[in-house]
């Protein structure tokens, strides 16, 4: 390890750490709405908003209430961006005179955008006019986050046995206070880096080669901030952040890294802030850093070894740079893959499809469990789901009545919790198995072996996640995907986040249980090792055994240096 | 239900006014107030003409007197066609490690700069040179995958190895900061400083 990778890894996970006090307990302040540094400029606007459609700040809603609105306001983006992309040959600010999109198109982009997947089927470059990527795409990068924060923080509510909350005034202030003061810091420093931002059409160079070459502009800077800030990760660009366009240094690569974790990690902050368990709020960040740091040491170790079949040609190095830039170091790029798998964002900053099988593994484990910080708000659900059916089966083990802040976990919210944990494998291997067992479906694969097997898992693990990135080599473009990933990353979406805020509610209306030296410690080390250990048996019960037949067969055939054609 | 959807289309057009049109304009403008050059495109002029934009890597392994960046996987968007280094169209290979194809294309990359270097020796080629990158932009080569390709660029343009070497240490740029990435040279760059000497000569 070199002493960049050090330090780079070092400001990064640092950065993460520091930030997650203070920006946490902004947060709450935020949420519980006492005055903070922003009240002067935004408060007028929002009062404005709130005006309008007729609900005060401190005002609540149920469960179900929460979640329809939350529902019905997705489906009017999701109409919104269909309709605007569908007819993106009449709007203003399109110097390429780009055209209409294709109605699958369409349906699979805004079903990603929506869903804060932001699975691309599309290179912007060549496709988007700059309306819409600032006006549809850009504006569900902000509004799609700050939604699924609002369900997040509704559920910590309810944890902390005070009333949901109003979406509206959710979805509105966390945009207001949180991700647009975020975007413009961010924002500004991508410019001073050299990421264009711009209205000036494409730039069309004579070379000194004497060839031609277009080279793509546009408002950029402002939506690689928000793009990682909100762990959305559509890229402008085809290449998303590997292009040196959208991601000119090495230090853009340490920034986004860092802005894709800066929310989530201090979500979690929030959560101990709002039930008054700091202590739990820490064994939960350990037990997500735990594994932020394996799957990181999971990425960088066997790329910085390389590819034993290309080694044995004798050439200067060993690392694996097949599908790197090269400004970012090995470091840079590892601990920036790190992030976009652990908070769920979805961009890339290297070919996920040209990375060796034991960091593609890593990519898995990040989706699989999409609680390793996870993005705002919807990482913390997937943490507090797996508490639960650790403390369940705790339990189980030891015989007594399981509680989780003072209130008893009965039949209701273990079954609802186990319908949450169930979904994600089901959504995934079902579809991965439809995939592989229809023509249509493999026709798609761009890699032979094991490893095209790999591609497919990885979309639909991908889409159910709402991650978004892709091997991708894969088709996306066919039929097939652009409709079976749409529907995933909804279904997964909003089924889980719906039936999490049941399970808030639920606990919410029981009557608390005093802690007596009998109940189980959750704010403990102990616990931490626990949960740690069920979360990983839970899910290699669940995905090995497909694992086995990608990632790691591909890994044993490598080192037996066998090649597929 | 209906009123729910009515709130729901009033927040979002208030939303939509604030962070679509708000806050894309009010960072343009400061973009274009106080970082012109980068908020433009970083456009690299040569003799009054733009050539190339400072981030962006070209295809110069056209030529045998120019510096040649690493391999780039990109395809051409309006004919489907290999073309390098197409801005228009980034990407990667996207070729998996067990796939025989990227050993071939390493192979063949590997071959060419054998066949065109005088002296040169496979143990003397970065890997990362005969790689394809990421993006297929990457402006970047280590410092050594520019060194090794003085030999062929001095055969070519009958400038000395000597100059040349200057010319290559003086494109070089350390990591962000004294610490952050790694040493390289930006090809474009370093091209551009080969093609005013070659003016003058």
């Amino acid at each position: 390890m070199s002493i960049s990778t050090v330090a780079t890894w070092a400001v990064v996970i640092g950065g993460l750490l520091i930030c997650a006090k203070p920006l946490g307990l902004y947060l709450y302040r935020v949420f519980t709405f006492q005055p903070t540094i922003l009240d002067r400029p935004l408060k007028p606007v929002e009062d404005l908003i709130f005006r309008a459609i007729h609900v005060s700040r401190e005002s609540s809603m149920s469960a179900v209430e929460y979640g329809v609105s939350f529902m019905l306001t997705n489906l009017v983006w999701a109409v919104m961006a269909y309709v605007l992309l569908r007819t993106q040959g009449l709007w203003p600010f399109n110097p390429e005179h780009f055209g209409n999109l294709s109605a699958g198109l369409s349906f699979n982009t805004a079903a990603s955008f929506v869903t804060n997947t932001n699975w691309q089927a599309y290179s912007g470059e060549n496709t988007m006019s700059y309306f819409s990527q600032f006006a549809v795409l850009q504006f569900l990068q902000f509004v799609t986050p700050a939604s699924g924060a609002a369900a997040g923080v509704a559920f910590v509510r309810a944890m902390a046995g005070r009333p949901l909350g109003n979406f509206f005034v959710d979805l509105t202030v966390f945009t207001t206070r949180v991700l647009l003061p975020l975007s413009v810091i961010f924002g500004l420093f991508f410019v001073a880096q050299g990421v264009p931002d711009t209205l000036l059409g494409y730039l069309h160079l004579h070379t000194l080669t004497g060839a031609t070459q277009t080279v793509p502009r546009g408002p950029m800077a402002g939506w690689e901030a928000i793009e990682h800030l909100g762990q959305n990760g559509g890229g402008f660009t085809g290449a998303n952040s590997a292009n040196p366009l959208e991601n000119p240094t090495a230090l853009t690569n340490i920034a986004q890294s860092l802005a894709m974790g800066l929310v989530p990690v201090a979500f979690f902050y929030m959560f101990g802030r709002f039930t008054g368990r700091t202590r739990l709020a820490w064994t939960l960040m350990g037990v997500a850093g735990t594994l932020f740091l394996a799957m990181l040491a999971m990425i960088y170790f066997p790329e910085a070894a390389g590819n034993p079949i290309v080694n044995h040609l004798g050439l200067l190095g060993h690392a694996n740079m097949e599908g790197k830039d090269l400004r970012f170091g090995l470091g840079g790029t590892a601990i920036f893959e790190t992030s976009t798998m652990a908070f769920s964002t979805g961009s890339v900053v290297a070919a996920q499809d040209s990375f060796l099988p034991i960091p593609g593994l890593a990519f898995f484990l990040g989706m699989f469990l999409n609680m390793v910080f996870g993005a705002t708000g919807v990482g913390l659900l997937n943490m507090v789901m797996f508490v639960i059916l650790t403390i369940f089966l705790m339990g189980l083990m030891v015989g007594r009545t399981p509680e989780f802040l003072g209130k008893k976990i009965e039949a209701r919210e273990v079954s609802l919790t186990a319908i949450a944990f169930l979904l994600h494998p089901l959504l995934i291997l079902v579809g991965g198995a439809i995939a592989v067992s229809t023509s249509a479906g493999l026709a798609g694969v761009f890699n032979p072996g094991p490893h095209g097997l790999s591609e497919i898992l990885y979309a639909f693990s991908s889409a159910a996640a709402n991650n978004g990135s892709a091997m991708a080599g894969l088709n996306a473009a066919l039929p097939f995907y652009e409709i079976a990933i749409g529907l995933v990353a909804i279904i997964g979406r909003y089924a889980s986040i719906m039936v999490m805020l049941l399970v808030g509610e639920s606990l919410l209306k029981k009557k608390a249980v005093p802690q007596t030296s009998g109940t189980m410690r959750t704010d403990t080390p102990l616990f931490g090792g626990i949960l740690l250990g069920s979360i990983m048996i839970l899910n290699a019960l669940t995905f090995f055994p497909v694992m086995a037949l990608g990632p790691l067969a591909e890994h044993y055939l490598l080192l037996a240096h066998h090649l597929f054609s | 239900m209906l009123r729910i959807v009515k709130r729901a289309v009033i927040v979002s057009a208030f939303l939509w006014v604030m962070v679509a049109w708000g806050f894309t304009f009010l960072l343009l403008g400061l973009a274009q107030l106080l970082f012109p050059f980068q908020a433009n495109g970083s456009v690299v002029q040569f003799h009054g003409h733009p050539v190339a934009s400072a981030h962006v890597g070209q295809n110069f392994a056209t030529s045998l007197r120019y510096f040649w960046g690493r391999p780039s996987a990109t395809v051409s968007p309006t004919t489907g066609k290999p073309d390098p280094y197409d801005a228009l169209n980034s990407g990667p290979s996207n070729l998996g490690p067990t796939n025989a194809a990227l050993l071939q294309q390493i192979q063949a990359a590997v071959a060419r700069y054998l066949a065109t270097t005088p002296g040169l020796r496979v143990h003397e080629i970065p890997i990362s040179l005969v790689e394809s990158s990421g993006s297929g932009l990457d402006p970047d080569i280590t410092l050594q995958s520019a060194l090794i390709q003085i030999p062929r660029v001095a055969k070519y343009t009958g400038i000395s190895p000597h100059v040349l070497r200057r010319l290559v240490y003086q494109a070089a740029r350390g990591p962000e900061l004294g610490l952050f990435g790694v040493e390289r040279v930006n090809v474009v760059q370093l091209n551009v400083s080969l093609a005013k000497l070659l003016r003058h000569s």
